[in-house]
């Protein structure tokens, strides 16, 4: 285990002194050193430009990400659960799960103008597809035997989905969530660049045009460091409580 | 009372087998706090009769018909695998099954008899086969059932232990008279308990015949009364003695 982390931390440091090296080497605007974007992103944060960008676009995050799931999850049960409605909607899901996330997000914007109501939603229509695929797979597994000793001892609807249906799709939220937050990531830069004034795929458009690659790299770096903390903080105990009935 | 008549239930054809008849016009009623038990051959369709009397499976011909307290009878059901939520210890899944407050000391009462006190908080997985199977055993008993399905529930336990449960079984079904339907493949066990024993042939499964055990409860103490019945049984071929 100690082995493990400290191999980790190896890995991390070797990658730093690499990237010291070649920035000291090419000596170039366009490849700044480890410190040099550390100090960029020191400067941002005292100027509070980098908290306040960031701190939009993880809201937009968090209630696209929650919208998304909720309605991802409930699709996701009914049609693991009910063949004739998975039948029904099967073939939509593979055409949403298709469509290019740009076109969402341009029509979006088109439809809803440039608002915030129509970046969420832009969002959350690219999500869902994902959540419900994934969700889907756990409702279909689940277990035969335990369905029926549910409905012998007459659990009804609201005991059955908490003791016996929720726990078992457990593993799938938490797979949904992990691949779920990459991904709005990802997509929620692109809205923002497309259609917003703030947040921080505003920010990187800017610095790209100013070619500002230190100020790129230290919102990387910012972001990838808040969700390294929410994996440590929330998804891992959350992920061994569920867990600790295993053997 | 309760009647079963089963014209016929047929598992449906999959891909690599044809449909299979497993019941062929069986006929049972049980009167009330009847203890009966079926004996037949393994995979004659004693599981799937008992699912179907317990409501699980409505597909098939005929009807399971129940008298009086016909609006909530309430069933205790040992499967023949234990089926515990594994995520939910000892203690919680007895008292999911529990859809009304029970007197607090029962459960502790049932824990304390089986030898499971000191496991009331542990996760299934970490459980015996054993273990596991007198916890769904004592999951049954504590919602006081109106009718009691046991699926062979005493396998894997020692004897010493099946005993022992055995007569709590006949202890709480004496305090609360209640219909148990009980599948064993033990003889002794099906004349230790029950008062009718109804065999089985194999698949599509039929009555091959009824016995009616003609001992009151304190004569089956006697382990030689008992043993001298089957011994008579198996003689006369399971065909009726008297
Ligand atoms: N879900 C199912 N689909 C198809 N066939 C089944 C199904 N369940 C049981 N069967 C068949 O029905 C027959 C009776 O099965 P069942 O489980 O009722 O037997 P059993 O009398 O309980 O046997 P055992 O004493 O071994 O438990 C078996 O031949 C089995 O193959
Ligand atoms: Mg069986």
């Amino acid at each position: 285990m100690l082995r493990k982390q400290s191999l980790a931390w190896l890995s991390i440091a070797v990658f730093l002194s690499l990237w010291h090296g070649f920035a000291l080497y090419l000596e170039s605007r366009n490849l700044p050193g480890p410190l040099m974007v550390l100090q960029v992103f020191w400067e941002q944060c005292r100027s509070g430009e980098l908290p306040y960008h960031l701190g939009v676009t993880l809201l937009r995050l968090i209630v696209s990400f929650a919208i998304a799931m909720f309605i991802g999850c409930a699709i996701g049960i009914v049609l693991g659960r009910n063949r004739q409605v998975n039948a029904f909607f099967d073939n939509w899901l593979v055409i949403f799960l298709n469509i290019p996330a740009l076109v969402t997000m341009i029509l979006c914007y088109v439809w809803f103008g440039l608002t915030e109501v129509a970046a969420i939603v832009a969002v959350v229509i690219n999500k869902i597809p994902n959540v419900v695929v994934t969700v889907r797979e756990g409702a279909r597994a689940l277990n035969r035997d335990l369905l029926e000793m549910a409905r012998c001892y007459r659990f009804g609807k609201a005991k059955t989905l908490q003791h016996v249906v929720l726990p078992q799709l457990f593993p799938y939220f938490i797979g949904a969530t992990r691949s779920g937050l990459a991904l709005i990531w990802k997509i929620i830069l692109v809205v923002e660049l497309l259609g917003r004034s703030n947040g921080m795929g505003y920010q990187l458009h800017l610095f790209f045009q100013l070619f500002d690659v230190a100020s790129i790299l230290a919102y990387t770096f910012a972001f990838v460091a808040v969700m390294q903390i929410t994996e440590w903080l929330v998804l891992k105990p959350l992920d061994n409580r569920a867990q600790r009935w295993r053997r | 009372m309760i009647r079963i008549k089963v014209k016929s239930k047929l598992y449906p054809a999959t891909e690599d087998a044809l449909p299979r008849r497993v019941i062929n016009d069986f006929r049972l009623a049980l009167k009330d706090n009847e203890f009966v038990c079926l004996v037949g051959p393994s995979g004659c369709g004693k599981t799937t009769l008992l699912n179907l009397v317990a409501g699980l499976d409505d597909d098939f011909d005929g009807e399971i018909r129940f008298d009086e307290r016909e609006e909530n009878h309430k069933i205790g059901y040992v499967f023949q695998n234990p089926r515990l939520l594994p995520w939910r210890t000892v203690r919680e899944n007895i008292e999911l099954a529990l859809n009304e407050p029970a007197p607090s000391g029962a459960i502790d009462n049932l824990l304390e008899v089986m030898q499971l006190a000191d496991f009331q908080h542990v996760y299934p997985e970490r459980l015996s086969l054993g273990m596991s199977r007198r916890v769904a055993i004592i999951r049954a008993f504590a919602i006081n059932p109106d009718l009691l399905l046991m699926d062979e529930p005493f396998v894997s336990l020692d004897s010493a232990t099946a005993q022992q449960v055995r007569d709590l079984l006949i202890g709480l079904w004496q305090q609360r008279p209640h219909t148990v339907l009980f599948v064993t493949h033990d003889l002794r066990e099906a004349i230790a308990l029950a008062d009718r024993i109804v065999f089985l042939t194999s698949a599509p499964m039929q009555t091959l015949n009824e016995v009616v055990v003609p001992f009151s409860r304190n004569e089956r103490q006697n382990q030689q009364l008992i043993e001298q019945f089957r011994h008579d049984l198996l003689q006369t071929d399971g065909k009726p003695v008297t």
